[in-house]
């Protein structure tokens, strides 16, 4: 058994969210980059340039690429063989969250109550944490800061096994329409389809941590994802919008299987500034 | 592509010369205000009070910005959903606000109160926060501190860019861009 101080996972954490609010990953400053290249229309390509820059400018000043560095969301991988000493993991994630937001100079958006008071917790806790155990002494730590506005464009939908893949083409193309320019396109959208009600959300926030534009491995929902895409990127909206070619840079599909009288269907959205990072310990 | 310059505080003309689609490069001072605020402006008209800033001819930046580092202006500043404001924007428009500025759909009641009272909605671009943090030159809380990303803040701007959404004249951007581009 291996033996590992929270503390450590502390650290990381407090790392990560710094890392993550300041630099974009290759896999989506590449998209962007790429996507400049199909963009027809003069705003959209103006967008996509000035999403460009502010890559740079982030890096170079070292400031968060945008200014809502969102609710801090993690997906944890333990292995079996670790133990893990010095406290909780929950306690050791807030305390790297609580960490990172501070000294980052990132901003502090959850409020405790939701409902009430709405009175900011003042460092960005608590996180929202998933945990798996899998074979093996590691500890992989996945997290994503997800913004509000994209979060808020989000949805889940029990459809019926009978609608098929054109129901669900349908579901997820006309709530992408409806939610428009709000939550900053292009953006990626990630899709769970199958298990309960609470799982396939869970899977569509899981979609967003996918590298950008790495097709799912089964070549059905690869193929599916791919008809999406272009479905959505036809109806014209564009970058920020105004009107273009480049609505989304990918979409992106976890699956679950489903119960016989079930077919449920979550959309997800992400914003350009699709940040995730992943390290093992 | 054509890029207009616009210098706050705003008048009639200026926001008449402004069409939907047009890009502009803003100059001079906005105030930032988001849901809290708004909250709390909305009430002091509605009771009569006075404001701590004046609405007349002003524009209005929807932002949260992150706290600034030492030696820092301000932290990564790009606009916030601007359709959290749309209960409030009618009656700030009535008062003499002439544009804000934020990202996103807007109400019906919005577009119709932009052509009643001659305002204008303009959409900087949503994530490019850094960026745009470059084009703020000076930063003060000016009212609410206990609100802290949400206190009222009076930037002074040198070339903002941004673009115009809805105008005066009841035209809508985001219907008319993605009509354009569909296929």
């Amino acid at each position: 058994m291996r033996e590992l101080s929270v503390s450590v996972i502390t650290d990381t954490v407090a790392g990560m969210c710094e890392e993550a609010n300041i630099y974009l990953g290759d896999d989506v400053s590449t998209a962007l980059k790429q996507s400049l290249e199909v963009e027809e229309s003069p705003t959209g390509k103006e967008v996509l340039k000035q999403l460009i820059d502010n890559l740079e400018i982030a890096k170079n000043e070292q400031i968060p690429i945008c200014q809502d560095t969102g609710f801090a969301v993690f997906f944890v991988e333990i292995g079996q063989d670790v133990h893990l000493t010095g406290g909780t993991l929950e306690e050791a994630i807030n305390a790297g969250v609580k960490k990172g937001y501070t000294d980052g100079y990132l901003r502090k958006s959850i409020v405790k109550d939701p409902l009430y008071d709405r009175k900011n917790t003042g460092d960005n806790t608590p996180a929202v944490i998933y945990t798996d155990l899998v074979p093996g002494d590691k500890v992989k730590i996945a997290f994503a800061p997800k913004g509000g506005g994209s979060e808020n464009m989000s949805a889940v939908k029990m459809l019926k096994p009978a609608d098929g893949e054109e129901g669900l083409i349908d579901f997820v193309v006309n709530h992408v329409k409806a939610a428009g320019p709000n939550p900053c396109p292009p953006i990626v959208v990630g899709v769970g389809i199958g298990g309960t009600f609470d799982k396939v959300a869970v899977n569509s926030k899981k979609a967003l941590f996918r590298p950008v534009g790495q097709p799912n491995p089964d070549q059905k929902y690869a193929g599916l994802e791919k008809k999406i895409l272009d479905k959505i990127n036809d109806l014209g909206v564009g970058p920020q919008g105004f009107g273009g070619r480049v609505f989304a840079l990918a979409v992106h599909i976890e699956t679950y299987p489903s119960h016989i009288a079930s077919m449920a269907a979550a959309v997800n959205i992400n914003c350009h500034a699709c940040r995730h990072l992943e390290k093992t310990i | 592509m054509n890029i207009k310059t616009i210098n706050a505080p705003l008048n009639d003309q200026d926001v008449l010369s402004l069409k939907a689609g047009d890009n502009v490069l803003v100059n001079g001072v906005v105030y930032t205000a988001r849901d809290a605020a708004h909250k709390k402006l909305v009430a002091l008209i509605d009771s009569g009070a006075p404001l701590p800033i004046e609405l007349k001819g002003q524009i209005i930046y929807y932002v949260g910005p992150t706290p600034a580092k030492p030696g820092q202006v301000i932290g990564s500043a790009g606009p916030t959903t601007s359709g959290r404001m749309d209960a409030y924007t009618p009656k700030m428009l009535e008062h003499g606000m002439k544009a804000c500025i934020g990202k996103g759909l807007r109400s019906q009641a919005v577009i119709e109160a932009l052509q009643k009272y001659k305002g204008v909605y303009l959409a900087a671009v949503g994530g490019a926060g850094a960026l745009l943090s470059k084009k703020i030159k000076k930063c003060e809380v000016v009212a609410y501190p206990e609100l802290g990303a949400e206190a009222i803040h009076r930037l002074e701007v040198e070339e903002f860019p941004a673009t115009v959404i809805n105008d005066a004249y009841g035209n809508d951007l985001y219907s008319e861009g993605a009509r354009s581009y569909a296929r």
